[in-house]
This record gives structure tokens, sequence and C-alpha cells, in this order.
């Protein structure tokens, strides 16, 4: 579903031309298929001396069967050696350079101080122009607040910039982050590993996400990664179209019940939803009285609980400040903030959430640069960001989590109503040159609700294919 | 039946220098080498007339009127004429399986004594007619009437002058040996540098070995050849390091001089039953004590053509109750600097020992210190059938002179085949 310029662009006489005057060269991502295999292509796992993933990366890659690749330093190679991989080698000094990789791993959290960050320019030097299309780069950290002491601190804060840059750098649909990953937290990477290096992260890059271990030990059950969310039941709202029905639908494909909810004016749409998602309805607009009761109690009647919340409904009424009529700003705040946090807060307060649920908030990149126009919207949208700190320590007592995306462009029908101008700025302002799917953000989402990701909470997460607005 | 195994000692060996491909030794045959080198070994032990048990000993490269070349090489030598004989093949491991079979007589008591051997020639090799020739010829030769004959006469034409000329390529993958080892390389991530220090240090040692007069005794002059063609003394990586790649196309890593060259040679090695040795008034060198063979998948599996010496090694350390490391000496087969480094490199890597070998741990590295102290085939060349006995006769004086201690021997070759061996010093008890 590529936009038309992407369209022209992608024909071989459209290549030429774009490169001839340095036009943006979209590239068509990758995205990922029910069948597909998490990564389709090599991986080369690096490290820095004295990481301490090593384990915890070779499982993971052996859990998705990947072609793994490594350079022979023996604590990588023990490990992938006890995941039971017949990981290669790779030598960049003598490996041949028609050996590309779809994936580069490297594991940083043994860089002590600042001199020792040299290991990411030897680690990255030789191969970075050997990532595949729609490649991924993925660094793991540890958390500058985490570190041993501040040299360490530094070094692991340093990798921030080195990652975003890099991210920049890479080209045809290539992406790449940094993931934080707290100690104790090392046996949780696994979820966080797979969407990264899936297709399923296509609109994600120059991300940074935080891997923590919850408050609470939790129960941990063999995971079917075809199917993780089965036997769990989501609430997705604002679920009649665009990034919703796209949410609902993908959350059902990972096996999820879904109960997808929105005003009643929407209910004929939200039951082609509800029938191809194979879920329930509920039609109520979320900023009545009454909302969070019937919600709770619908959830409690009908399911006994619900694992999975997803705040997507959400509205905008745009006029700069002075031009704004109180109702557009009470309304966006309304429907984007306020009602969040009472239904939040009931569903908590009748302990209808169960243990190991997930919240997901939506926010967006105009709450993180701000935008002009949208103060009513990136007031709401920033709040939300402010709710998933607030409430992150708390819900990760019971292993419970809140995280937040925070979409760029997504062709959508709200973006496709955009003037030309501001949507082609759009589109193309940002690392991937081109804007996100709803599936993108739905992907996103669905990582966050996956049970194997009890580590990642109180991130938000943007989805924006690295967009020049904000940090 | 004796159920008793005896200790065999061996006694020493003898070599003639090995020479390059079309050099000195262009005009001598396998059977000339052969009979040159068993009656350099009869000289330096006395055994003019002697009936030895067996002879064990063998040539890859073999004309086909050379069905019995060692029991021919007896019979033109010193030896008895009552000297029993067999012919060996096992490609590069020809000449240390020869070893093999002659101990392990010696070790029941079949025998007493007997000489292991191997010899080969790049130069004086055969060449087959072409096979639609070679097939008239014989339908000619099947006719029963003129008439018959003529028609499988008419059946001759001109592209069938052309021969056929052995080849240095596997049968079942139509690479070559340095092809095959070129894939390897890339595999385990060799580099040139390390290739290269390693083709250095052999030529250096050898050299050195020679010039303090070790291979006085280990080596006889022989057609105006004193020291081995090949030798290059004055081996620098600099030197080196302008050689083209030979394999492994334009990235390759792999030249002229990190790979051993086509050569021409002979060894032959003395083993016997203690009793015999003492008998005869020979001192012992050191106990053969244990091999392994082994062979690869590389047609359908892919492993490696010449990686079969590092899945022998760990069966034969685990059933002698030994560690990689519990050597004092390594003498690894240099067929080329890259399947040296490959399989050192396969012995230290935790992957590769879980997921091929099978072991919990690897098997480890070794003191590079104490790999082919007097060089390897790198720096001696590389007659096939000759190898084993030059290494074996070798590690035996190394073991004497040291007087202590064991080594280990790891050779690759053609066909996916693997042997490793051990040999002890004599008075470890």
């Amino acid at each position: 579903m590529a936009d038309r310029y992407s369209q022209l662009i992608n024909t071989p006489i459209g290549k030429i031309v774009s490169k001839q005057i340095g036009l943006p060269q979209p590239t068509a991502l990758e995205r990922w298929e029910p069948g597909r295999p998490v990564i389709s292509g090599p991986v080369l796992f690096g490290a820095a001396p004295g990481g301490r993933l090593a384990a915890a990366v070779a499982q993971a890659l052996a859990g998705m069967d990947a072609e793994i690749h490594s350079p022979l330093q023996e604590d990588i190679r023990t490990a992938l050696a006890a995941a039971d991989t017949e990981a290669k080698v790779f030598n960049a000094e003598a490996t041949s350079s028609d050996q590309r990789f779809k994936a580069l791993v490297f594991d940083a959290t043994g860089i002590a101080s600042s001199e020792e960050l040299r290991a990411a320019y030897e680690f990255f030097h030789p191969t970075i122009r050997r990532v595949r299309s729609s490649g991924r780069i993925v660094i793991l950290g540890t958390p500058p607040g985490e570190a041993a002491d501040p040299r360490q601190a530094i070094a692991q804060r340093a990798l921030e910039g080195f990652t975003r840059s890099l991210a920049k750098e890479v080209k045809r649909g290539a992406t790449a982050q940094l993931v934080y990953v707290a100690p104790k937290a090392e046996a949780l990477i696994e979820s966080t590993l797979r969407f990264l290096l899936s297709p399923k992260s296509a609109y994600v890059s120059g991300q940074v996400i935080e891997i923590a271990p919850p408050a609470s030990e939790l129960e941990t059950a063999v995971l079917d990664w075809e199917s993780p969310l089965a036997g769990k039941v989501a609430l997705v709202t604002g679920a009649s179209r665009g990034i919703g029905r796209a949410i609902a639908e993908t959350l059902a494909r990972d096996g999820a019940h879904v109960v997808v909810l929105d005003i009643p004016p929407q209910a004929d749409e939200l039951a082609v939803v509800a029938a191809e998602a194979g879920g329930s309805t509920l039609a109520l607009d979320i900023t009545a009285a009454d909302a969070p009761e019937r919600i709770a109690e619908h959830f409690q009647a009908e399911h006994g609980g619900v694992d999975i919340v997803v705040h997507n409904a959400g509205v905008t009424r745009d006029k700069t400040l002075g031009r704004m009529t109180e109702e557009q700003w009470e309304r966006v705040l309304e429907v984007n903030l306020n009602a969040e946090q009472r239904i939040d807060h009931e569903l908590f307060e009748r302990g209808v959430v169960r243990n190991n649920g997930r919240i997901v908030c939506v926010s967006s990149i105009s709450a993180i640069a701000g935008n002009a126009g949208q103060t009513n919207y990136a007031t709401s949208k920033a709040g939300v960001i402010g709710m998933v700190e607030a409430y992150a320590p708390t819900l990760s007592q019971s292993g419970q989590t809140i995280n937040a995306v925070a979409p760029g462009f997504i062709e959508t029908q709200m973006t496709a109503a955009m003037p030309i101008p501001l949507r082609e700025a759009g589109r193309r302002m940002n690392s991937l040159s081109q804007g996100g799917l709803p599936i993108d953000v739905a992907e996103t989402i669905a990582w966050f609700a996956n049970p194997a990701s009890a580590g990642v909470n109180g991130n938000t997460v943007r989805v924006c294919g690295q967009s020049l607005m904000g940090a | 039946m004796n159920p008793t195994v005896r200790r065999v000692a061996v006694l020493g060996g003898i070599r003639i220098p090995f020479a390059r491909q079309d050099g000195p030794y262009a005009r001598a045959s396998n059977q000339d080498m052969l009979i040159t080198t068993l009656d350099a070994l009869v000289d330096k032990f006395d055994l003019q007339g002697e009936t030895v048990g067996e002879v064990a000993a063998g040539a890859v490269l073999k004309h086909s009127r050379d069905f019995n070349l060692t029991r021919e090489s007896v019979l033109g030598s010193k030896l008895a004429p009552e000297t029993p004989a067999y012919d060996v093949q096992q490609a590069c491991g020809t000449g240390l399986e020869a070893t093999i079979l002659v101990a392990n007589k010696i070790a029941l008591g079949q025998i007493d004594s007997g000489i292991a051997g191997g010899v080969d020639t790049t130069s004086d090799a055969p060449i087959a007619i072409n096979e639609d020739l070679r097939e008239v010829l014989l339908d000619v030769n099947r006719a029963k009437s003129n008439a018959a004959r003529l028609r499988a006469l008419a059946r001759l034409r001109p592209q069938q002058i052309v021969p056929e000329i052995p080849r240095n390529a596997e049968p079942r993958t139509g690479l070559s040996m340095g092809e095959h080892t070129a894939i390897m390389a890339q595999e385990w991530g060799i580099t040139r540098q390390e290739q290269d220090e390693l083709a250095v240090r052999s030529h250096h040692n050898l050299a050195a070995a020679y010039d303090r007069g070790y291979e006085e005794d280990l080596v006889i002059p022989y057609l105006g050849l004193e020291r081995d063609q090949n030798l290059r003394p004055d081996s620098s990586l600099e030197k080196l390091g302008k050689l083209r790649p030979v394999f492994g196309g334009p990235e390759g890593t792999m030249t002229a001089g990190n790979s051993t060259p086509l050569s021409d040679g002979a060894s032959t090695v003395l083993l016997a039953s203690e009793e015999w040795a003492q008998a005869h008034g020979l001192p012992v060198l050191a106990y053969f004590t244990a091999a392994q063979t082994a062979a690869v998948d590389y047609v359908h599996k892919r492993e490696g053509l010449l990686m079969a010496p590092a899945y022998a090694m760990p069966k034969m350390l685990e059933r002698e109750g030994l560690a990689l490391q519990d050597f004092d000496f390594y003498e690894i087969h240099e067929a080329f600097a890259a399947q040296v480094l490959c399989t050192l490199k396969a012995w230290e890597d935790p992957v590769y020992c879980r997921e091929r070998l099978g072991l919990d741990a690897p098997l480890g590295s070794i003191d590079r210190e104490k790999l082919n102290v007097h060089g390897g085939s790198l720096g001696a060349g590389h007659p096939f059938g000759a190898t084993g006995g030059r290494i074996v006769a070798n590690l035996a004086k190394l073991l004497a002179e040291k007087g202590s201690g064991r080594g280990v021997i790891s050779i690759c070759a053609a066909g996916g085949l693997g042997l490793t061996a051990i040999m002890e010093a004599a008075n470890n008890g």
C-alpha cells in the first residue's frame, strides 16, 4: 500500500530520475505476514568484551531459528553453543564482502568507559555496509541510571547518539534501535528482540527502549510465539476504523479475543471489525459519565476480567490557542486524556485488569515535538506519556505494564485529507522517507501486549520512521 | 589365541629429500624412490638380508602396472626376498595408515617387526588413455571376427587421442582440494596474515632443524638433492605477501606460498616389538600408542573436506583419557596453512565442538610453540604417500631427544578422511 510517490520512485525510470535529481528514495518496507520467519536472513551477533547479554541473546536468536553468525569470541561462542545453535563464524578481516546480513545485534553492556566505545566502532565499521534492505540494527546497553559508576553511565548514555545517527545513515528501509536492558532483566529480552528484528517493526527506528525487571516474580509459561495472546481478552477503543481497526485485527491475529469499542454512531462499522476479528463490540462514548462503570461491568460479566487495554480513541480539534474555543480544548482533553484516566481508575479499582495485564496508550510525536495549532492535542498526548510514566512503577508490582506508542505520519483517512504540501512533508521528513501504515502501530502495540514483554514498562516508543520532528 | 596386546616401538625412519614436481626426481619412478628409501632404512638399522615381518606402503598416484608396488620394491631392495608386503592407499593418509596397520599387527603379536612407508611422484604420473578410446580398444579385443574388429575400429575418432590426466579434484564435487579448503577458510574467517605466518614458521623451523644437523639421520641425499627442494630458509611475510591468491577467487587468502606444492618423495619407518628391538640391539625412540580415523560428509552435509581430523581427535583423546593440552608436540600435516588453522579454531570453538563433535566443552587451544617444531609440509613439501612416514619418524626422534612426554599427529586426506595418532617417549614408563 505504498503512496503514489513511492510507487513512482520504485519504477525503473523513477529510480534513475529521483537519484539524478536527489529526491528522497523510499524503499518498499518489508512487513510481516503470518507464516513468515521472524527474520529472513542471517543475523550477525557481536559484543563488546565483558558483556552480560550473550546467553540471553543466544537463546532468543535460537528461538527464532535465525541463521546466526558471530566472531570467534569465546563468551559469545560459549553462549551460542549452550543455546544449541550452529552459529557460523564471522571475521571482518577475512569474511567475503558478499556476506551480508539482515540484522546486526551488538551487546554493548560490556562498555564500561567512553574509551571502550571504540568497541562499537570496531564492530559496526566493517559491518554496517553489509546490511541488507529492510535490515535491522539492535544495540543492547545498560540503562545509564543502572550503571555501576559514572564512567559506565556516561559511556552507556553515549550509545544513544551513536544509535540514532546509525539509524539515519542506514539506507533501504533498514532501522536501528537501542535497547537498555537493566540488570536482572536479561531473560526478558526475547519479545523485544523478536519485534525489533522482524518486519513487524518496519516503521520503528532510532528508538531507545528500556527493559527492566518487574517488581514481582512472574510465572514464566512457555509461549507459543505464533499465537502469543491466546486466551487473552483485549479492549481496543476507537476501533471502528484506521489505526484502531488495525490494532484489533492484529491482537486477534495473535490469538486474543478483542472487544472493539467506539461511539454508537460507528456501531455498523464496529460490527464489521468485530466480525473480522472474531471479537465482540461495545458501543459507547468513553467520555460519558457512566462509561468507566459500564466498561468494567462488561468485562467482569462477559470475560471475568481484561488482559489488554488499548486506549486508541482520540480526536483532534486543531486551532492556534488564541482562536481555540473552550469546547475544542475540552473535547480533546476529555477524549484523549481524561476519559482514559477515569477508565483505568475504575478498572484497577475493581480489580478487572488481571495479573500480567497490559495498558497501552497512544501518544503522538506532536506531544514530544510540539505542533502549531495543536496545543490541546499535544497537551493531551503529552499527558498520556505522563500517565505511562506515573503508573509504570505501581503496575510493575503486579506484573502489569503500561506503555505508549507515539505514531508519526501514518497513512490513514485522516492524513489522506491533509493538504498536499503538508502531507508530502509529513511523509518524507523521516529516515525512511515515507509514511507508516496502521499495521506498524498495531504491531508495536502487539509487542507491548505480549505476555513475554513483562520487562517493557513505562516506555513511549515512537512509530515514526525516525521523524525529524522531536528527539 | 594370544589375548595380550604388546607395546609397539618406533625405532626410527628415513626419507629422501622431497622434490618439487618436475624437479630433480622428474624421471624417478615410485618404485625407484621406494627401493632407495627402503635400502636407506636397511642401512640405517643394519637389516641387510633380514626377513622383516611385513612391509606396508603405498602411493596415491600409481601406474596400473604398480598393482604390487610395495612387494616389487621389497624384491628390489636389500631386504630378504621372503619379506611379505602389501600396498596401502588412503590418499594423504597413506603413510600414517600404513604405520597404524603395521603397529596393530605388532601389537597383536602377528608380526614382530615391520616397515611402514609411502611414496609419491607427481612428475612421473600415470596418464590413462582416453575413456572412449579404451572402450573401442576393448571392443576390438573382444571381437571374434575380422569384420567385427573392423566395425569396432571404425569408431576411432581423432579426439580420442586426448589422454586422461590425473586431477587433484574430488570426484563427487569437481572442486580441487584447494578450492575446498578455500571454502573452509572462508567459513572459519581465516586471514591471509595467519596463513602466511604459519607458512613462514614452517620454513624457518625446518631450515633450523637442517642447520643444527637434526635431519642428518632422517634424510639421505637422492639424485643430487640434500635438502627439501621446496624449503625457503629466507621465507618472510613480506615475500609471501606478494603472492597472488590461487584459490577462493580474487578475495581469496590462499596462495602458492601457504599451500603445499605438488611434490615427489618417499619415506619409511621401522616399527617392532620391544623384544625384537632388544634382540637387534636397537634403541626404542618412542611407542606408537593410539590411532583414530574419521571421515566427514563433505558432499551432502557440507562439512569441510579436510575437517575429518577435527572429528578423529576427540574420539581418540576420550578413549585414551587425555586432553588436547596433554602433549609436548603437535604434528599437524600442513596440507594448506588454512587447514591447520581451521582445525585449531574448530577445537577451540564451543559451537563447533558441541554441535558437530558432540562435546560438552571445547577441546581448547594448544601452545602454538609446540606445533610442528621442525617444520611441516609447507616447508618440506608433500608427496602424498610419504608425508605420514616423515611425520612419524620426526616425532619419534623429537620424543627420544626430549626423553619424556608425548606427541600427537593429525593428518587430513582427500575424500573427507582424517587420521590422528599418539606417540609416547620411550622412557615414559
